[in-house]
């Protein structure tokens, strides 16, 4: 069977592609990865036994970016808390208590402003909420103006300015830890932090201390290291807290979008000709 | 007057002889009898339109928590006993589905507004038609029986006002007409639905899911079924729960008293 085996498609970082898998597989042409990011995968591994690798960045990017929209309205109206004091048996029907903070006209700092970015600039711009972004390069004027989006090329301004402050890159390197404790205490303390990209994009245990000492207002996550967090871990005790399973495409339409473009990249490799997708090694 | 306390009756216009001015907080105003006070020479106001953007806002809260099922997502998050994310659990896309407007004011129309931003498909139902230029303005498309808004929606969302032709404006009827797969999300009054029909439509999977911030009673008995179905999202009428709007609403309610007291004419009086 291992010998039949050309290609391999990648859901939810299973199966594991390591040497010994890779050394298995002799027939083994193409990768191809259901979603976007590619973090867990070795490239340069994978690229040293001739297997060609593909992601699907285009069916990702419109799930993500109505998950990050969700998680930034939930967090600021105080969806979950609100639930929680709706349908309770005991608690007393504190109405006048449970105030948020407004959406409407706010400041939004998107860091990484790619795809899934620039989808939730058109979002929020709706919600008339004044977009800055930080990207390690200037989007065109164009797009820039489309959205209403100012750059800031350093991010301390970001931070300093936005009331909510929504993290949307991918991981890398240089991405590693990227809002730490001096990114947090540069942040409003009525500010609102978002993460849709990557758990380790955050200093978790930063994170924590930031929360507890009213540092920032709240955050809301839909991404951890790991997933799941232990059952014992803080940040799943915090009221300021929401904490979604890694909902960033667990729609029915995007699974089927992103199937349909990695069974595309799978196809065009299997045959020989250029893959839509593809990922090199950088 | 916050949160439709005191109860305005008979008995307490009549034990209050110098009174002037109720001033309403919120734009709502079925909780009180407008011919009754008007008999006793009291003027009402509300608060109309500083509560618009954070309901709208509220309202797509909702249709995307309930869609892409957050709370429940929030709960396997945190629950004790969680090993690891089910690979097959699955939301609903918000992302260029139809969203169906019922009552299309100031809130509704801000509604819309957002959800032309999520590529949705506008349908709404309104007592009239919206101009031209303000329907393309977010590309809504004008339903002028009901009917066709809720055979067509993959999310209905109520922002009408309750008055005695909108009270029990969805009800077993309406419910059926709906698709199996859509959700209803209110932000108007818990007596614009049919709430025993809900309940019935909710469990037979008549309809997918609801999102209510308000309700008929609020809260609700602690025993009340809709406490327990797992598709739906209660919130404690949270519409305008923001530190600002709230600040504003009373910023605007003392204006419409302190004018009801000195004689002027009163800020967003209602007649």
């Amino acid at each position: 069977l291992s010998k039949k085996v050309q290609a391999i498609y990648l859901w939810w970082h299973k199966p594991i592609i390591d040497q010994e898998l890779l050394q298995s597989l002799p027939n083994l042409k193409v990768i191809a990865n259901s979603g976007v990011g590619m973090d867990h995968l070795d490239l340069k591994l994978v690229a040293s036994f001739g297997v060609k690798m593909a992601n699907a960045p285009h069916a990702v990017s419109s799930s993500t970016a109505d998950t990050g929209m969700a998680l930034l309205l939930a967090s600021a109206r105080r969806l979950v808390e609100g639930y929680h004091v709706a349908i309770s048996p005991g608690m007393e029907y504190r109405e006048a208590d449970l105030l948020g903070v407004e959406v409407t006209g706010a400041t939004l700092g998107i860091i990484g402003m790619g795809s899934i970015g620039y989808k939730i600039a058109l979002r929020a711009k709706a919600f008339e909420m004044n977009i800055l972004y930080h990207n390690r390069t200037r989007r065109k004027e164009q797009k820039e103006q489309a959205v209403g989006a100012t750059y800031c090329e350093k991010i301390d301004t970001l931070l300093q300015q936005a009331d909510f402050v929504m993290v949307v890159v991918s991981l890398t390197p240089q991405t590693h830890k990227l809002i730490g404790k001096r990114e947090m205490e540069l942040m409003k303390p009525t500010a609102t932090l978002i993460n849709i990209s990557r758990g380790a994009v955050v200093d978790q245990e930063a994170l924590v201390t930031a929360l507890q000492t009213g540092v920032i207002r709240a955050a809301a996550l839909d991404v951890t290291y790991p997933e799941p967090l232990p059952r014992d871990h803080t940040l799943l005790k915090l009221k300021n807290v929401i904490i979604t399973p890694h909902l960033g495409i667990k729609t029915d339409k995007a699974t089927y979008m992103i199937t349909e473009e990695a069974v595309e990249n799978m196809l065009a490799a299997l045959n020989g000709l250029p893959i839509p997708s593809e990922v090199l090694p950088s | 007057m916050w949160y439709h306390k005191p109860v305005i009756n008979e008995e307490l216009l009549q034990s209050l002889p110098n009174l002037k001015i109720v001033a309403s907080s919120g734009v709502g105003i079925d909780h009180l009898d407008l011919n009754l006070l008007s008999s006793y020479g009291v003027k009402v106001s509300n608060t109309p339109f500083v509560v618009s953007t954070d309901t709208a806002d509220l309202g797509m809260a909702l249709m995307l928590a309930s869609s892409r099922r957050l709370v429940e997502g929030y709960q396997i998050a945190v629950s004790p006993d969680t090993e690891y994310f089910p690979a097959d659990w699955l939301g609903a896309e918000v992302s260029g589905a139809t969203l169906g407007i019922v009552g299309m004011g100031t809130i509704g129309y801000k509604v819309a507004e957002r959800a032309k931003a999520f590529e949705m498909k506008i349908l709404y139902h309104n007592r009239n038609q919206r101009n031209k230029a303000e329907e393309s303005a977010i590309g809504a498309v004008y339903c002028k029986k009901i009917d066709d808004l809720l055979q067509q929606s993959d999310f209905v969302l109520l922002s009408v006002n309750l008055t005695p032709q909108t009270h029990r404006l969805i009800g077993k009827r309406e419910l059926a007409l709906m698709k199996p797969t859509a959700t209803l999300i209110n932000i108007s009054r818990g007596l614009v639905v049919d709430q025993d029909a809900l309940v019935e439509a909710l469990q037979n999977k008549v309809i997918k899911a609801a999102a209510l911030d308000v309700t008929y009673p609020e809260p609700l008995p602690r025993d009340h079924p809709l406490l327990r179905l797992k598709n739906v999202i209660i919130t404690p009428h949270i519409g305008s729960a923001t530190k600002k709007t709230r600040h504003l609403m009373m910023e605007n309610m003392m204006e419409s008293i302190q004018a009801g007291l000195t004689g002027l004419p009163i800020p967003n009086e209602v007649l």
